[in-house]
Protein backbone atom coordinates (compact mmCIF):
# COMPACT_ATOMS: atom_id res chain seq x y z
CA UNK A 1 0.00 0.00 0.00
CA UNK A 2 1.60 3.22 -1.25
CA UNK A 3 1.43 6.47 1.28
CA UNK A 4 -0.74 9.24 -0.38
CA UNK A 5 1.91 12.13 0.05
CA UNK A 6 -0.58 14.71 -1.83
CA UNK A 7 -3.99 14.34 -0.24
CA UNK A 8 -4.93 17.64 -1.40
CA UNK A 9 -4.34 17.26 -4.62
CA UNK A 10 -5.49 13.83 -4.99
CA UNK A 11 -8.78 15.26 -3.71
CA UNK A 12 -8.79 18.00 -6.02
CA UNK A 13 -8.14 15.53 -8.70
CA UNK A 14 -10.69 13.26 -8.43
CA UNK A 15 -13.29 16.66 -7.81
CA UNK A 16 -12.29 17.43 -11.53
CA UNK A 17 -12.59 14.21 -12.87
CA UNK A 18 -16.16 14.06 -11.81
CA UNK A 19 -16.86 17.82 -12.80
CA UNK A 20 -15.98 16.68 -16.10
CA UNK A 21 -17.68 13.64 -16.44
CA UNK A 22 -20.89 15.50 -14.70
CA UNK A 23 -20.19 17.91 -17.81
CA UNK A 24 -20.00 15.47 -20.34
CA UNK A 25 -23.40 13.40 -19.45
CA UNK A 26 -25.47 16.50 -19.27
CA UNK A 27 -23.93 17.35 -22.75
CA UNK A 28 -25.07 13.86 -24.00
CA UNK A 29 -28.38 14.45 -22.48
CA UNK A 30 -28.89 17.60 -24.14
CA UNK A 31 -27.75 16.19 -27.18
CA UNK A 32 -30.67 13.03 -27.00
CA UNK A 33 -32.95 15.64 -24.99
CA UNK A 34 -34.83 17.01 -28.36
CA UNK A 35 -34.54 14.21 -30.80
CA UNK A 36 -36.32 12.34 -27.42
CA UNK A 37 -39.01 15.70 -27.17
CA UNK A 38 -40.09 15.70 -30.69
CA UNK A 39 -40.57 12.42 -31.34
CA UNK A 40 -42.60 12.13 -28.25
CA UNK A 41 -44.64 15.02 -29.11
CA UNK A 42 -45.14 13.52 -32.67
CA UNK A 43 -46.19 10.38 -30.82
CA UNK A 44 -48.48 12.20 -28.83
CA UNK A 45 -50.07 14.67 -31.73
CA UNK A 46 -49.48 11.99 -34.49
CA UNK A 47 -50.70 8.47 -33.43
CA UNK A 48 -54.19 8.59 -32.99
CA UNK A 49 -54.66 9.71 -36.18
CA UNK A 50 -52.42 6.71 -37.62
CA UNK A 51 -54.51 3.44 -39.13
CA UNK A 52 -54.84 1.60 -41.82
CA UNK A 53 -56.69 3.77 -44.56
CA UNK A 54 -53.35 6.08 -43.57
CA UNK A 55 -51.17 3.54 -45.22
CA UNK A 56 -53.82 2.59 -47.99
CA UNK A 57 -55.67 5.12 -48.99
CA UNK A 58 -55.06 8.61 -51.07
CA UNK A 59 -56.60 11.95 -49.40
CA UNK A 60 -59.91 12.39 -49.38
CA UNK A 61 -61.39 16.11 -50.34
CA UNK A 62 -62.10 18.51 -47.17
CA UNK A 63 -64.88 17.59 -45.21
CA UNK A 64 -65.11 13.98 -45.87
CA UNK A 65 -63.80 11.95 -43.22
CA UNK A 66 -60.74 9.42 -43.42
CA UNK A 67 -57.96 9.01 -46.09
CA UNK A 68 -54.39 8.77 -45.82
CA UNK A 69 -51.04 9.72 -47.41
CA UNK A 70 -50.06 5.93 -49.29
CA UNK A 71 -49.70 8.06 -52.32
CA UNK A 72 -46.77 10.67 -50.49
CA UNK A 73 -45.30 7.96 -48.91
CA UNK A 74 -45.21 5.89 -52.52
CA UNK A 75 -43.97 9.43 -53.65
CA UNK A 76 -41.08 10.06 -51.43
CA UNK A 77 -40.05 6.28 -51.82
CA UNK A 78 -39.31 7.08 -55.60
CA UNK A 79 -38.29 10.48 -55.20
CA UNK A 80 -35.70 8.70 -52.51
CA UNK A 81 -34.58 5.78 -54.75
CA UNK A 82 -34.07 8.49 -57.92
CA UNK A 83 -32.24 11.07 -55.53
CA UNK A 84 -29.96 8.10 -53.96
CA UNK A 85 -29.39 6.64 -57.64
CA UNK A 86 -27.71 9.97 -58.88
CA UNK A 87 -26.35 11.33 -55.31
CA UNK A 88 -24.92 7.90 -53.89
CA UNK A 89 -22.76 7.19 -57.03
CA UNK A 90 -21.89 10.40 -58.08
CA UNK A 91 -20.84 11.41 -54.59
CA UNK A 92 -18.62 8.36 -54.04
CA UNK A 93 -16.99 8.43 -57.10
CA UNK A 94 -16.15 12.31 -56.51
CA UNK A 95 -14.61 11.69 -53.13
CA UNK A 96 -12.79 8.49 -54.55
CA UNK A 97 -11.63 10.94 -56.76
CA UNK A 98 -10.41 13.90 -54.09
CA UNK A 99 -9.16 11.04 -51.83
CA UNK A 100 -7.18 8.89 -54.15
CA UNK A 101 -6.22 10.02 -57.45
CA UNK A 102 -6.81 14.01 -57.51
CA UNK A 103 -5.21 14.14 -53.79
CA UNK A 104 -3.05 17.36 -53.76
CA UNK A 105 -4.02 18.50 -57.88
CA UNK A 106 -5.43 21.76 -58.43
CA UNK A 107 -8.35 19.56 -60.35
CA UNK A 108 -8.99 18.46 -56.52
CA UNK A 109 -9.31 21.62 -54.81
CA UNK A 110 -11.54 23.36 -57.35
CA UNK A 111 -13.89 20.01 -57.03
CA UNK A 112 -13.97 20.31 -52.82
CA UNK A 113 -14.20 23.75 -53.22
CA UNK A 114 -17.33 23.23 -55.17
CA UNK A 115 -18.88 20.40 -53.15
CA UNK A 116 -18.80 22.39 -50.10
CA UNK A 117 -20.54 25.42 -52.05
CA UNK A 118 -23.18 23.23 -52.98
CA UNK A 119 -23.74 21.89 -49.57
CA UNK A 120 -24.26 25.20 -48.61
CA UNK A 121 -27.10 26.60 -51.30
CA UNK A 122 -30.18 26.83 -49.64
CA UNK A 123 -32.50 24.07 -50.81
CA UNK A 124 -35.80 26.49 -52.32
CA UNK A 125 -32.90 27.67 -54.48
CA UNK A 126 -31.54 24.00 -55.47
CA UNK A 127 -35.62 23.76 -56.42
CA UNK A 128 -35.77 26.92 -58.42
CA UNK A 129 -32.40 25.55 -60.42
CA UNK A 130 -34.07 22.49 -61.39
CA UNK A 131 -37.24 24.22 -62.14
CA UNK A 132 -35.29 26.46 -64.38
CA UNK A 133 -33.10 23.30 -65.72
CA UNK A 134 -35.37 20.73 -66.32
CA UNK A 135 -39.36 21.77 -65.98
CA UNK A 136 -39.25 24.68 -67.38
CA UNK A 137 -37.71 23.14 -71.04
CA UNK A 138 -40.38 19.95 -70.21
CA UNK A 139 -43.08 22.31 -69.74
CA UNK A 140 -44.24 20.36 -66.73
CA UNK A 141 -43.74 19.22 -63.04
CA UNK A 142 -42.22 15.59 -63.04
CA UNK A 143 -40.87 13.40 -60.60
CA UNK A 144 -37.72 13.14 -62.14
CA UNK A 145 -37.29 16.74 -61.64
CA UNK A 146 -37.82 16.45 -58.12
CA UNK A 147 -35.85 13.43 -57.30
CA UNK A 148 -32.92 14.91 -59.44
CA UNK A 149 -33.02 17.95 -57.02
CA UNK A 150 -32.86 15.57 -54.10
CA UNK A 151 -30.02 13.87 -55.78
CA UNK A 152 -27.87 16.81 -56.50
CA UNK A 153 -28.40 17.86 -52.71
CA UNK A 154 -27.11 14.69 -51.89
CA UNK A 155 -23.85 14.81 -53.35
CA UNK A 156 -21.91 17.31 -51.44
CA UNK A 157 -22.50 15.02 -48.11
CA UNK A 158 -22.06 11.83 -50.06
CA UNK A 159 -18.99 13.26 -51.98
CA UNK A 160 -16.86 14.49 -48.84
CA UNK A 161 -17.77 12.17 -46.02
CA UNK A 162 -16.58 10.18 -48.84
CA UNK A 163 -13.12 11.73 -49.09
CA UNK A 164 -12.47 11.79 -44.85
CA UNK A 165 -13.45 8.46 -44.26
CA UNK A 166 -11.00 7.23 -47.30
CA UNK A 167 -8.30 9.81 -45.96
CA UNK A 168 -8.97 7.71 -42.59
CA UNK A 169 -7.82 4.41 -44.08
CA UNK A 170 -4.07 4.11 -42.64
CA UNK A 171 -1.08 4.18 -45.00
CA UNK A 172 -0.07 1.23 -43.98
CA UNK A 173 -3.28 -0.46 -45.69
CA UNK A 174 -2.99 0.78 -49.03
CA UNK A 175 0.83 0.10 -49.05
CA UNK A 176 -0.06 -3.90 -48.21
CA UNK A 177 -2.39 -4.21 -51.78
CA UNK A 178 0.58 -2.53 -53.34
CA UNK A 179 3.29 -4.91 -52.04
CA UNK A 180 1.15 -7.68 -53.30
CA UNK A 181 1.26 -6.24 -57.00
CA UNK A 182 -1.90 -5.26 -56.86
CA UNK A 183 -2.83 -2.36 -59.42
CA UNK A 184 -3.51 0.88 -57.84
CA UNK A 185 -7.43 0.99 -58.92
CA UNK A 186 -7.96 -2.26 -57.59
CA UNK A 187 -6.17 -1.82 -54.50
CA UNK A 188 -8.51 1.85 -54.27
CA UNK A 189 -11.77 -0.24 -55.08
CA UNK A 190 -11.71 -3.34 -53.42
CA UNK A 191 -8.93 -2.77 -50.06
CA UNK A 192 -9.68 1.03 -49.51
CA UNK A 193 -12.87 1.73 -50.09
CA UNK A 194 -13.83 -1.43 -48.44
CA UNK A 195 -11.91 -0.75 -45.39
CA UNK A 196 -13.87 3.17 -45.08
CA UNK A 197 -17.16 1.43 -46.03
CA UNK A 198 -18.72 1.60 -42.67
CA UNK A 199 -18.03 5.34 -42.75
CA UNK A 200 -19.09 5.88 -46.60
CA UNK A 201 -22.77 4.20 -45.92
CA UNK A 202 -23.20 6.43 -42.93
CA UNK A 203 -22.37 9.43 -44.91
CA UNK A 204 -24.85 8.45 -47.59
CA UNK A 205 -27.06 7.83 -44.61
CA UNK A 206 -27.30 11.12 -43.45
CA UNK A 207 -27.26 12.89 -46.96
CA UNK A 208 -30.74 10.51 -47.70
CA UNK A 209 -31.72 11.14 -43.94
CA UNK A 210 -31.53 14.99 -44.64
CA UNK A 211 -33.05 15.22 -48.47
CA UNK A 212 -36.04 13.10 -47.37
CA UNK A 213 -37.65 15.50 -45.09
CA UNK A 214 -37.18 18.20 -47.69
CA UNK A 215 -39.59 20.12 -48.96
CA UNK A 216 -38.70 23.75 -50.65
CA UNK A 217 -36.80 21.05 -53.27
CA UNK A 218 -39.87 19.90 -54.24
CA UNK A 219 -42.39 22.75 -54.07
CA UNK A 220 -41.32 23.62 -58.37
CA UNK A 221 -40.78 20.24 -59.16
CA UNK A 222 -42.57 17.41 -58.08
CA UNK A 223 -44.65 19.89 -57.32
CA UNK A 224 -47.52 17.32 -55.27
CA UNK A 225 -50.45 15.00 -56.44
CA UNK A 226 -53.84 13.98 -54.65
CA UNK A 227 -53.63 10.99 -56.25
CA UNK A 228 -51.75 8.00 -57.06
CA UNK A 229 -49.20 8.25 -59.33
CA UNK A 230 -45.54 6.65 -60.24
CA UNK A 231 -45.16 8.04 -63.53
CA UNK A 232 -41.44 9.71 -63.49
CA UNK A 233 -43.48 12.11 -66.05
CA UNK A 234 -46.23 13.34 -64.08
CA UNK A 235 -46.16 15.40 -60.43
CA UNK A 236 -45.82 12.94 -57.85
CA UNK A 237 -47.26 12.83 -54.21
CA UNK A 238 -44.13 13.39 -51.31
CA UNK A 239 -44.97 13.26 -47.42
CA UNK A 240 -42.77 16.23 -47.14
CA UNK A 241 -45.07 18.10 -49.40
CA UNK A 242 -48.14 16.55 -48.26
CA UNK A 243 -47.52 17.60 -44.17
CA UNK A 244 -46.61 21.23 -45.58
CA UNK A 245 -50.08 21.76 -47.43
CA UNK A 246 -51.70 20.09 -44.77
CA UNK A 247 -50.27 21.78 -41.90
CA UNK A 248 -50.85 25.23 -43.62
CA UNK A 249 -54.53 24.94 -44.28
CA UNK A 250 -57.34 25.88 -41.87
CA UNK A 251 -58.73 22.36 -41.07
CA UNK A 252 -58.41 20.09 -38.09
CA UNK A 253 -58.43 16.70 -39.69
CA UNK A 254 -55.76 17.99 -41.91
CA UNK A 255 -53.84 19.12 -39.08
CA UNK A 256 -53.61 15.78 -37.62
CA UNK A 257 -52.79 14.00 -40.91
CA UNK A 258 -50.03 16.29 -40.92
CA UNK A 259 -49.01 15.34 -37.45
CA UNK A 260 -49.46 11.63 -38.59
CA UNK A 261 -47.50 12.34 -41.68
CA UNK A 262 -44.72 13.98 -40.06
CA UNK A 263 -44.32 10.43 -37.65
CA UNK A 264 -44.51 8.42 -40.72
CA UNK A 265 -41.83 10.20 -42.44
CA UNK A 266 -39.49 9.89 -38.87
CA UNK A 267 -40.25 6.51 -38.28
CA UNK A 268 -39.82 5.48 -42.30
CA UNK A 269 -36.61 7.39 -42.31
CA UNK A 270 -34.92 6.14 -38.81
CA UNK A 271 -36.46 2.13 -40.27
CA UNK A 272 -34.44 2.94 -43.98
CA UNK A 273 -31.21 3.95 -42.10
CA UNK A 274 -31.52 0.84 -39.70
CA UNK A 275 -32.38 -1.46 -42.86
CA UNK A 276 -29.04 -0.40 -44.71
CA UNK A 277 -27.10 -0.08 -41.47
CA UNK A 278 -28.19 -3.96 -40.94
CA UNK A 279 -28.03 -5.22 -44.34
CA UNK A 280 -24.35 -3.58 -44.67
CA UNK A 281 -23.19 -4.79 -41.30
CA UNK A 282 -23.99 -8.33 -42.29
CA UNK A 283 -20.65 -10.46 -43.66
CA UNK A 284 -18.64 -7.59 -42.32
CA UNK A 285 -16.63 -9.11 -39.41
CA UNK A 286 -16.39 -8.28 -35.62
CA UNK A 287 -13.62 -7.23 -34.20
CA UNK A 288 -12.78 -5.01 -37.43
CA UNK A 289 -13.91 -1.59 -37.05
CA UNK B 1 12.80 -21.24 -55.89
CA UNK B 2 14.57 -17.79 -54.98
CA UNK B 3 16.41 -15.79 -57.16
CA UNK B 4 19.76 -13.47 -57.08
CA UNK B 5 19.27 -9.78 -56.81
CA UNK B 6 22.04 -8.11 -59.04
CA UNK B 7 22.00 -4.08 -57.90
CA UNK B 8 24.21 -1.83 -60.16
CA UNK B 9 24.55 2.02 -59.23
CA UNK B 10 21.55 2.18 -58.02
CA UNK B 11 20.92 5.83 -56.59
CA UNK B 12 17.71 7.11 -55.08
CA UNK B 13 15.71 10.65 -54.10
CA UNK B 14 12.87 11.99 -52.31
CA UNK B 15 12.61 15.39 -53.96
CA UNK B 16 15.89 17.11 -53.75
CA UNK B 17 16.91 14.67 -51.04
CA UNK B 18 19.29 12.33 -52.22
CA UNK B 19 18.53 9.28 -50.02
CA UNK B 20 20.60 6.40 -51.53
CA UNK B 21 23.95 6.67 -53.55
CA UNK B 22 25.69 4.33 -55.99
CA UNK B 23 24.46 1.00 -54.13
CA UNK B 24 26.35 -2.15 -56.11
CA UNK B 25 25.74 -5.48 -54.45
CA UNK B 26 24.96 -8.83 -55.20
CA UNK B 27 22.04 -10.30 -52.79
CA UNK B 28 22.59 -14.17 -53.12
CA UNK B 29 20.01 -16.87 -53.97
CA UNK B 30 17.98 -18.70 -51.16
CA UNK B 31 20.31 -17.34 -48.55
CA UNK B 32 19.35 -14.31 -46.11
CA UNK B 33 20.89 -10.86 -46.03
CA UNK B 34 20.29 -8.27 -43.31
CA UNK B 35 20.80 -4.61 -43.96
CA UNK B 36 21.88 -2.79 -40.80
CA UNK B 37 22.39 0.80 -40.22
CA UNK B 38 21.31 3.60 -38.16
CA UNK B 39 17.96 5.13 -38.83
CA UNK B 40 17.29 7.74 -41.68
CA UNK B 41 20.70 5.59 -43.35
CA UNK B 42 19.09 4.38 -46.56
CA UNK B 43 18.46 0.68 -46.20
CA UNK B 44 14.71 0.87 -46.27
CA UNK B 45 14.63 2.99 -49.00
CA UNK B 46 16.59 0.46 -50.37
CA UNK B 47 14.12 -2.26 -49.54
CA UNK B 48 11.53 -0.28 -51.46
CA UNK B 49 13.35 -0.21 -54.43
CA UNK B 50 13.98 -3.71 -54.88
CA UNK B 51 10.27 -4.27 -55.41
CA UNK B 52 9.60 -0.28 -56.65
CA UNK B 53 7.61 0.19 -53.97
CA UNK B 54 9.20 3.50 -53.45
CA UNK B 55 7.68 5.24 -56.60
CA UNK B 56 4.29 4.90 -54.82
CA UNK B 57 5.58 8.24 -53.20
CA UNK B 58 5.39 10.81 -56.29
CA UNK B 59 8.44 12.71 -55.29
CA UNK B 60 10.63 9.55 -55.40
CA UNK B 61 12.99 9.07 -58.23
CA UNK B 62 15.35 6.30 -59.30
CA UNK B 63 18.17 5.77 -61.62
CA UNK B 64 20.67 2.50 -61.98
CA UNK B 65 19.46 -1.17 -62.28
CA UNK B 66 18.88 -3.84 -60.16
CA UNK B 67 18.37 -7.32 -61.66
CA UNK B 68 16.37 -9.75 -60.34
CA UNK B 69 17.23 -13.19 -61.48
CA UNK B 70 17.13 -12.52 -65.28
CA UNK B 71 14.70 -9.71 -65.23
CA UNK B 72 16.13 -6.12 -64.87
CA UNK B 73 13.17 -4.57 -63.17
CA UNK B 74 13.35 -0.77 -64.12
CA UNK B 75 14.11 -1.51 -67.54
CA UNK B 76 11.95 -4.64 -68.42
CA UNK B 77 8.47 -4.92 -66.19
CA UNK B 78 5.76 -3.04 -64.91
CA UNK B 79 5.95 -2.31 -60.54
CA UNK B 80 2.56 -4.54 -60.34
CA UNK B 81 4.37 -7.48 -62.30
CA UNK B 82 7.82 -6.88 -59.79
CA UNK B 83 5.37 -6.94 -56.83
CA UNK B 84 4.24 -10.33 -57.29
CA UNK B 85 7.52 -11.68 -57.80
CA UNK B 86 8.86 -9.56 -55.32
CA UNK B 87 6.89 -9.99 -51.80
CA UNK B 88 7.42 -7.57 -48.87
CA UNK B 89 6.77 -7.53 -44.99
CA UNK B 90 6.21 -4.12 -43.36
CA UNK B 91 7.34 -2.75 -39.95
CA UNK B 92 4.27 -2.73 -38.65
CA UNK B 93 2.05 -6.15 -39.34
CA UNK B 94 -0.83 -4.66 -42.06
CA UNK B 95 -3.06 -6.98 -42.34
CA UNK B 96 -6.56 -5.87 -44.26
CA UNK B 97 -9.09 -5.20 -41.24
CA UNK B 98 -11.97 -5.68 -42.92
CA UNK B 99 -10.81 -9.42 -44.17
CA UNK B 100 -10.96 -12.91 -42.10
CA UNK B 101 -8.29 -14.29 -41.95
CA UNK B 102 -8.72 -16.33 -45.40
CA UNK B 103 -9.57 -14.12 -47.47
CA UNK B 104 -5.78 -11.79 -46.15
CA UNK B 105 -3.87 -14.48 -47.44
CA UNK B 106 -6.04 -15.02 -50.38
CA UNK B 107 -6.29 -11.35 -51.22
CA UNK B 108 -3.03 -10.80 -53.30
CA UNK B 109 -4.75 -14.10 -55.82
CA UNK B 110 -8.38 -12.26 -55.51
CA UNK B 111 -7.32 -8.78 -56.78
CA UNK B 112 -5.52 -9.90 -59.30
CA UNK B 113 -8.09 -12.21 -60.77
CA UNK B 114 -7.35 -15.74 -59.39
CA UNK B 115 -10.49 -17.57 -58.74
CA UNK B 116 -10.03 -21.34 -58.46
CA UNK B 117 -11.60 -22.05 -55.03
CA UNK B 118 -10.28 -25.46 -54.57
CA UNK B 119 -6.37 -24.18 -55.04
CA UNK B 120 -6.68 -21.53 -53.53
CA UNK B 121 -8.13 -23.18 -50.42
CA UNK B 122 -4.71 -25.40 -50.58
CA UNK B 123 -2.28 -21.96 -51.39
CA UNK B 124 -4.16 -20.36 -48.21
CA UNK B 125 -3.17 -23.79 -46.15
CA UNK B 126 0.16 -23.81 -47.41
CA UNK B 127 0.99 -20.45 -47.16
CA UNK B 128 -0.16 -19.72 -43.02
CA UNK B 129 1.65 -23.83 -42.86
CA UNK B 130 4.86 -22.04 -44.33
CA UNK B 131 4.36 -19.01 -41.94
CA UNK B 132 3.68 -20.78 -38.25
CA UNK B 133 0.20 -19.74 -38.26
CA UNK B 134 -1.77 -22.73 -39.67
CA UNK B 135 -2.06 -24.43 -36.58
CA UNK B 136 -3.71 -21.58 -34.39
CA UNK B 137 -6.00 -20.25 -36.84
CA UNK B 138 -6.80 -23.60 -38.92
CA UNK B 139 -10.58 -23.41 -36.60
CA UNK B 140 -11.38 -20.20 -37.60
CA UNK B 141 -10.26 -18.91 -40.58
CA UNK B 142 -13.22 -17.71 -41.95
CA UNK B 143 -14.46 -16.57 -38.64
CA UNK B 144 -12.62 -14.19 -37.50
CA UNK B 145 -10.95 -10.79 -38.86
CA UNK B 146 -7.36 -10.96 -39.48
CA UNK B 147 -7.13 -7.61 -36.93
CA UNK B 148 -8.54 -10.11 -34.28
CA UNK B 149 -5.15 -11.64 -34.21
CA UNK B 150 -1.77 -10.58 -32.09
CA UNK B 151 0.59 -8.92 -32.96
CA UNK B 152 2.85 -11.47 -33.52
CA UNK B 153 0.22 -13.56 -35.51
CA UNK B 154 -0.38 -10.41 -37.53
CA UNK B 155 2.69 -10.49 -38.54
CA UNK B 156 3.11 -14.19 -39.54
CA UNK B 157 -0.61 -13.53 -41.12
CA UNK B 158 1.35 -10.91 -43.59
CA UNK B 159 3.62 -13.25 -44.31
CA UNK B 160 1.78 -15.73 -45.83
CA UNK B 161 -0.47 -13.34 -47.14
CA UNK B 162 3.30 -12.14 -49.02
CA UNK B 163 3.92 -16.16 -49.82
CA UNK B 164 0.47 -16.77 -50.84
CA UNK B 165 1.15 -15.32 -54.14
CA UNK B 166 4.26 -17.53 -54.64
CA UNK B 167 6.99 -14.98 -54.84
CA UNK B 168 10.85 -15.30 -55.27
CA UNK B 169 12.22 -12.55 -53.06
CA UNK B 170 10.89 -11.51 -49.64
CA UNK B 171 11.70 -7.97 -48.47
CA UNK B 172 11.49 -7.65 -44.98
CA UNK B 173 11.40 -4.10 -43.51
CA UNK B 174 12.21 -4.37 -39.65
CA UNK B 175 9.55 -7.56 -39.10
CA UNK B 176 9.83 -7.78 -35.92
CA UNK B 177 10.59 -4.65 -34.37
CA UNK B 178 6.96 -4.20 -32.72
CA UNK B 179 7.12 -7.69 -31.51
CA UNK B 180 7.39 -8.94 -28.40
CA UNK B 181 10.46 -11.55 -27.94
CA UNK B 182 8.77 -14.66 -27.80
CA UNK B 183 7.25 -13.45 -31.49
CA UNK B 184 10.28 -12.21 -32.51
CA UNK B 185 11.81 -15.80 -32.34
CA UNK B 186 8.84 -17.03 -33.80
CA UNK B 187 9.77 -15.02 -37.27
CA UNK B 188 13.61 -15.67 -37.37
CA UNK B 189 13.02 -19.76 -37.17
CA UNK B 190 10.67 -18.68 -39.99
CA UNK B 191 13.28 -16.86 -41.72
CA UNK B 192 15.57 -20.10 -41.19
CA UNK B 193 12.73 -22.47 -43.47
CA UNK B 194 11.96 -19.66 -45.66
CA UNK B 195 15.37 -18.71 -47.50
CA UNK B 196 15.20 -22.84 -48.35
CA UNK B 197 12.53 -21.45 -51.02
CA UNK B 198 12.98 -17.79 -50.96
CA UNK B 199 15.76 -15.71 -51.01
CA UNK B 200 15.51 -13.34 -48.27
CA UNK B 201 16.44 -9.47 -47.71
CA UNK B 202 15.71 -8.38 -43.80
CA UNK B 203 16.10 -5.03 -43.00
CA UNK B 204 16.75 -4.50 -38.88
CA UNK B 205 17.99 -2.39 -36.35
CA UNK B 206 18.64 -5.58 -34.05
CA UNK B 207 22.33 -6.38 -34.75
CA UNK B 208 22.00 -9.60 -32.96
CA UNK B 209 18.97 -10.71 -34.89
CA UNK B 210 21.25 -9.79 -38.40
CA UNK B 211 24.34 -12.45 -37.11
CA UNK B 212 21.27 -15.09 -35.78
CA UNK B 213 19.40 -14.78 -39.30
CA UNK B 214 21.19 -13.84 -41.70
CA UNK B 215 24.40 -15.27 -43.77
CA UNK B 216 24.96 -12.12 -45.58
CA UNK B 217 24.92 -8.30 -44.11
CA UNK B 218 25.54 -5.04 -45.49
CA UNK B 219 26.08 -1.92 -43.48
CA UNK B 220 24.50 1.39 -44.75
CA UNK B 221 25.52 4.74 -43.63
CA UNK B 222 24.43 7.88 -44.90
CA UNK B 223 22.93 6.71 -47.98
CA UNK B 224 25.72 4.85 -48.87
CA UNK B 225 26.72 1.14 -48.76
CA UNK B 226 29.88 0.82 -45.94
CA UNK B 227 30.37 -2.66 -46.39
CA UNK B 228 28.77 -6.10 -47.91
CA UNK B 229 30.25 -9.76 -46.56
CA UNK B 230 29.59 -12.25 -44.47
CA UNK B 231 27.37 -12.07 -41.54
CA UNK B 232 30.61 -13.39 -39.68
CA UNK B 233 33.10 -11.09 -41.22
CA UNK B 234 31.32 -8.26 -40.75
CA UNK B 235 30.40 -8.74 -37.11
CA UNK B 236 33.89 -10.70 -36.25
CA UNK B 237 36.39 -8.75 -38.71
CA UNK B 238 34.86 -6.02 -40.22
CA UNK B 239 36.88 -4.12 -42.93
CA UNK B 240 35.73 -0.54 -42.48
CA UNK B 241 36.46 1.40 -39.19
CA UNK B 242 33.11 2.65 -39.62
CA UNK B 243 31.35 -0.39 -39.71
CA UNK B 244 33.36 -1.76 -36.66
CA UNK B 245 32.31 1.69 -34.89
CA UNK B 246 28.49 1.24 -35.51
CA UNK B 247 28.29 -2.58 -34.62
CA UNK B 248 30.55 -1.74 -30.91
CA UNK B 249 27.84 0.43 -30.30
CA UNK B 250 30.03 3.23 -30.64
CA UNK B 251 27.33 5.55 -32.72
CA UNK B 252 23.89 5.27 -33.99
Amino acid sequence: MSTNHFPLRSRLRTLTDRAVTGLTILATVIVVAPLVAIFAYLVYKGASSLNLAFFTQIPKPVGVAGGGMANAILGSAILLAIASAIGVPIGIGGGIFLAEFGRGTRLANAVRFTADVLNGVPSIVMGLAIYALIVIPQKHFSALSGGVALGIMMIPTVCRTTEEMLMMVPHAVREAALGLGVPNWRSVLSITVKTASPGIITGCMLAFARVAGETAPLLFTALGNDFWSSNLNQPIAALPLQIYVYALSPYDDWHRLAWAGSLVLIVLIVLAVSLVRYVTSRGVLKGAS
Amino acid sequence: MGVGIEVTNLNAWYGANHTLQDINLNIPANHATALIGPSGCGKSTFVRCLNRMHETNPIARVTGSVRIGDLDIYAEAKPVEIRRRVGMVFQRPNPFPTMSIYDNVAAGLKLNGYSNRRSLDEIVENSLKNSALWDEVKDDLKKKSGASLSGGQQQRLCIARALAVDPEVLLMDEPASTLDPVSTSKIEDLIFQLKVQYTIVIVTHNMQQAARVAEKTGFFLNGRMVEFDSTHKIFTNPSDKRTEDYITGRFG
